[in-house]
């Protein structure tokens, strides 16, 4: 019995990609790619699959995570490669590595959050965000299953930080990209709840709807308001461990054998 | 020229609407060819829901077939939802295809395929949000050439405005011979514009133009005449017939979809056509003969399609899927390849009288034993003796008693009401044989927690049937027997609480009467109920029965007729019926035999076991029963790992 941990992203239009949606499409990449997978026990058998923390629909992103049981061993990086294929583009799987900790959904305590605001000026975002950040508590609603539900959206921001995109358009007003790094409470404040936010402390209404991605999720370090990589602690517990597509990426950029 | 894709000003509106998976593309195994560097660009359309549309096979099988070919593009369109439909309204997006988000009318063909008729106000919505004028004569041209298949354009009248042409029966050659035909009129530079291009379609006999026929009445309101008003129209159109399946094994890459849609498996078809002759099936009749996929072909479909898709089901489709002379070797072949890999397999439309248990063993054997379905249509004896469904109560009892012997604990029978001379009693039997059922299954089981579903719905004349000259029961009347049906069952203390009642009432099915026995004049209608917002009349949430029957008493009187003209008035044997110059290779004269062998309540037997009863498909359209069995059996695949 082994266990892999996998690193996908949700790009481009398949950003539209449900949870559900992709969970029966990797289950079908699983079959494709001939994936030793161990099932689940009873009636209607499963593959063993665990998700964590799924982005919402419509939201792109780099760093969704799923661990998998196989009954037997695989090379990660190999299956890597055949779950990357097998999966249209789009939903790309990015990294790979045998689980040897516990714990990987504990382990995402946070994501680092980039929204892209077309057409709002880059300084009147960062007053926004300043307004914000100094609020003790801001107050948004959100339409859930049960009704809609107020709550803070403050709490949960450890940080948040305006830039400016550039922009070729002569005459377009700006486009302001906002940082987020969002603890991951109960209930759970998503990045549209921290537009919502932005658009009760300081009026600001983005005229086409933003374009959201999450770059990263993990442990947060609270003082430097960053994320760390929630497979480092698997990587390196690895007796050798081998380099991954990631790390990969960075060392054969200049000269690689491709 | 070149054709930008819309998805930028689209994709601003898709955080708006609901699914909006729906509308981005990307399947798995979708083509995306270069615009450029094609010259026949064909979209295709099935005019519903992408959840139900996505697995029609029809569309699947014309989008690989013709994106196969050099030179030639297919991509694929849907009905979007009206939440969609008024965002792209508002913000001027055309209706788009969802492999390149191209404006549909930017293509050459606009092929839609009607499976039913309650498609058809989904090609008007579909027709306008592309800016291709809804009245084929106010086409020019630039736009494409609007083309209907499917079972529903065996009668394109009541479209007959909307399209520029019809394609009936197999689509498969089809295509590719307009293909050819489009292609050599634009190298020559389109002369004589769309009427030339039309015009060629039509004398090949094979594409019907509605333009070309023009429809005289008689003061009554009956047909007079229907007559080719140029010379080179021949006075008939035939349906196409693919033969030797196995030439076809489409699809071969199956689409896999990210969003959810209603079937989700590998499908393969196992025969096309069917030859038992119940007289109120038109699939049955418009795809004569029987032609079988051999066994070996089947296995290397099963085989390449899961390995493209992943699919964890395989369908195993066609009208009647336990006739398949090989049918016990194909479930147990493949039962035992993918044992290992908990693939299950499905059998949709089994008979009763094809069923046995050792083919029902092989097929559960992957999967879950839920329940069964069987359709004996008719209640009494007497009525699937009109009905032409050979299937007798004791044929019934004993395969239940066998399935409820063997660990099944449900079993679901589909029927009919308002069948041709149908009574109360015919219907009220249907109770009868619930409670026959759920008897022996207790008695067999030793238990009493075993159920019986009925389900049932209104029965609708179809064209190209021996019921096309019926009377259709009026929505009132089919609500009443159901209503008595319904009393009975609940009225059973000792067995209704095991039998379960499912029912259609009989207003959709007036709707579709219309649609399916109408001629031109209901046309009118349908563009009535379009302009007054009907969408998606399939889904009961959309669907309303008063706007049609509403639109109809403002449109139709200007006629002289109404809607139970077309519906609830039996047809005579003269009578000129509005697709009779449509030949499914159906000799009208054996149908109306049929239809007085049905009133004297006398069966007819499967032309495949029994000398041939002249329905005149095989002479007039040059086919033949193609049937097995080869004696070959599917061997297990040699695993490489």
């Amino acid at each position: 019995m082994q266990r892999i941990r996998l690193r996908y992203t949700k790009r481009g239009r398949l950003r539209f990609t449900s949870h559900r949606d992709f969970q029966r499409a990797f289950e079908r990449a699983l079959r494709r790619a001939e994936v030793p997978m161990a099932y689940s026990a009873g009636f209607t058998p499963h593959p063993k699959v665990s998700y964590a923390n799924a982005a919402p629909t419509g939201t792109g992103s780099e760093a969704e995570y799923l661990e998998i049981q196989l009954t037997e061993a695989r090379d990660p990086e190999r299956l890597r490669e055949l779950l990357d294929e097998s999966l249209p583009d789009g939903l790309d799987v990015i990294d790979a590595v045998e689980a040897r900790t516990s714990g990987l959904a504990d382990r995402l305590q946070a994501s680092v959050w980039e929204i892209r605001l077309d057409g709002v000026a880059p300084d009147e975002a960062e007053r926004a965000a300043a307004a914000f950040l100094s609020a003790e508590t801001v107050e948004v609603e959100r339409m859930t299953k049960n009704g809609l539900r107020t709550f803070d959206a403050r709490a949960a921001v450890a940080r948040l930080e305006a830039f400016s995109a550039p922009v070729d358009r002569p005459g377009h007003p700006g486009c302001a990209i906002l940082r987020l790094v969002v603890r991951h409470l109960t209930p759970a404040v998503r990045p549209d709840d921290v537009l919502s936010g932005l658009r009760a402390t300081a009026d600001l209404a983005p005229p086409v709807p933003a374009a959201v991605t999450r770059l990263a999720q993990g442990l947060l370090d609270e003082e430097s308001g960053t994320v760390t990589d929630p497979l480092a602690p698997d990587r390196e517990a690895a007796p050798a461990a081998p380099p991954t597509a990631a790390g990969l990426t960075a060392a054969m950029a200049p000269g690689g054998s491709a | 020229m070149s054709v930008e894709s819309v998805f930028p000003q689209l994709e601003a509106l898709l955080p708006h609407v609901q699914k909006p998976i729906q509308y981005v593309g990307g399947e798995l195994n979708s083509t995306v060819k270069d615009w450029q560097s094609c010259d026949v660009r064909w979209a295709l359309m099935y005019p519903d829901a992408y959840e139900v549309g996505l697995p029609n096979q029809g569309v699947m099988i014309l989008y690989e077939v013709l994106n196969e070919r050099e030179g030639v593009l297919a991509e694929r369109t849907y009905s979007v939802w009206p939440d969609l439909e008024e965002l792209m309204r508002e913000h001027k997006v055309p209706q788009f295809t969802v492999d390149s988000h191209r404006p549909v009318a930017a293509f050459d063909v606009f092929g839609l395929s009607f499976s039913t008729e309650l498609g058809y106000t989904n090609m008007l919505t579909a027709l306008d949000l592309a800016g291709i004028p809804l009245d084929a004569a106010d086409r020019g041209d630039d736009h494409p050439i609007v083309v209907a298949g499917g079972h529903a354009a065996f009668n394109p009248e009541p479209i007959a405005d909307f399209i520029d042409c019809a394609v009936i029966g197999d689509g498969e050659q089809a295509v590719l011979e307009m293909t050819e035909i489009i292609r050599a009129w634009k190298a020559e530079g389109r002369p004589g514009g769309r009427d030339e291009l039309l015009f060629r379609l039509a004398r090949t006999g094979g594409v019907y133009v509605p333009k070309f026929y023009d429809v005289e009445y008689l003061t009554d309101g009956r047909i007079a005449r229907v007559a080719p008003n140029r010379s080179g129209v021949p006075w008939r159109v035939s349906k196409h017939t693919v033969m030797d399946l196995d030439e076809w094994p489409y699809p071969k890459q199956p689409l896999v979809p990210l969003a959810e849609t209603v079937h989700e498996r590998m499908s393969v078809e196992i025969f096309r056509g069917c030859t038992r002759g119940c007289r109120f099936c038109q699939a049955g009749m418009i795809t004569r003969p029987v032609r079988e996929r051999s066994i070996t072909g089947i296995g290397e479909m099963v085989d390449k399609g899961l390995k493209a898709t992943g699919f964890e089901e395989v369908g195993l489709l066609s009208l009647s899927s336990a006739d398949h002379t090989e049918i016990g070797d194909i479930a147990k072949g493949l039962a035992d390849r993918y044992e290992e890999d908990k693939i299950g397999l499905s059998l949709p439309s089994t008979r009763v009288d094809a069923f046995n248990i050792d083919l029902a063993n092989e097929l559960t054997r992957n999967g879950r034993r839920s329940g069964l379905t069987f359709a004996p249509e008719g209640g009494s004896e007497r009525i699937r003796k009109v009905i032409n469904k050979m299937v007798s109560e004791e044929d019934l009892i004993r395969t239940v008693a066998t399935a409820y012997g063997n660990g099944w604990r449900q079993v679901k029978l589909y029927f009919m009401c308002g069948l041709p001379t149908e009574t109360d009693e015919d219907v009220l039997q249907i109770a009868d044989m619930a409670t026959k059922v759920i008897a022996k299954g207790r008695e067999v089981s030793g238990k009493n927690d075993i159920r019986c579903t009925v389900s049932i719905g209104g029965f609708v004349p179809k064209p190209h049937t021996p019921f096309q000259w019926a009377p259709q029961l009026s929505a009132e009347e089919t609500d009443a027997r159901l209503e008595k049906l319904r009393e009975k069952i609940r009225g059973d203390k000792k067995y209704g609480r095991s039998i379960g009642f499912r029912y259609h009432d009989g207003k959709p099915g007036i709707v579709e009467g219309l649609l399916s026995r109408g001629d031109r004049r209901v046309g009118a209608v349908i563009r009535a109920v379009y302009e007054d917002g009907g969408r998606f009349d399939g889904w009961r949430e959309h669907f309303s029965y008063d706007r049609w029957m509403e639109c109809a008493e403002r449109t139709l009187p200007e006629f002289g007729v109404d809607v139970d003209w077309y519906t609830t008035r039996e047809r005579g044997y003269e009578e000129v019926l509005p697709w009779d110059h449509l030949d499914s290779g159906l000799d009208k004269d054996w149908l109306w035999e049929d239809w007085q062998d049905a009133l004297d309540e006398t069966e007819v037997d499967d032309c495949r076991w029994t000398p041939c009863f002249d329905c005149g498909v095989c002479p007039q359209m040059s086919t033949e029963i193609q049937i097995g069995p080869t004696g070959r059996k599917l061997l297990p695949l040699s695993v490489v790992k």
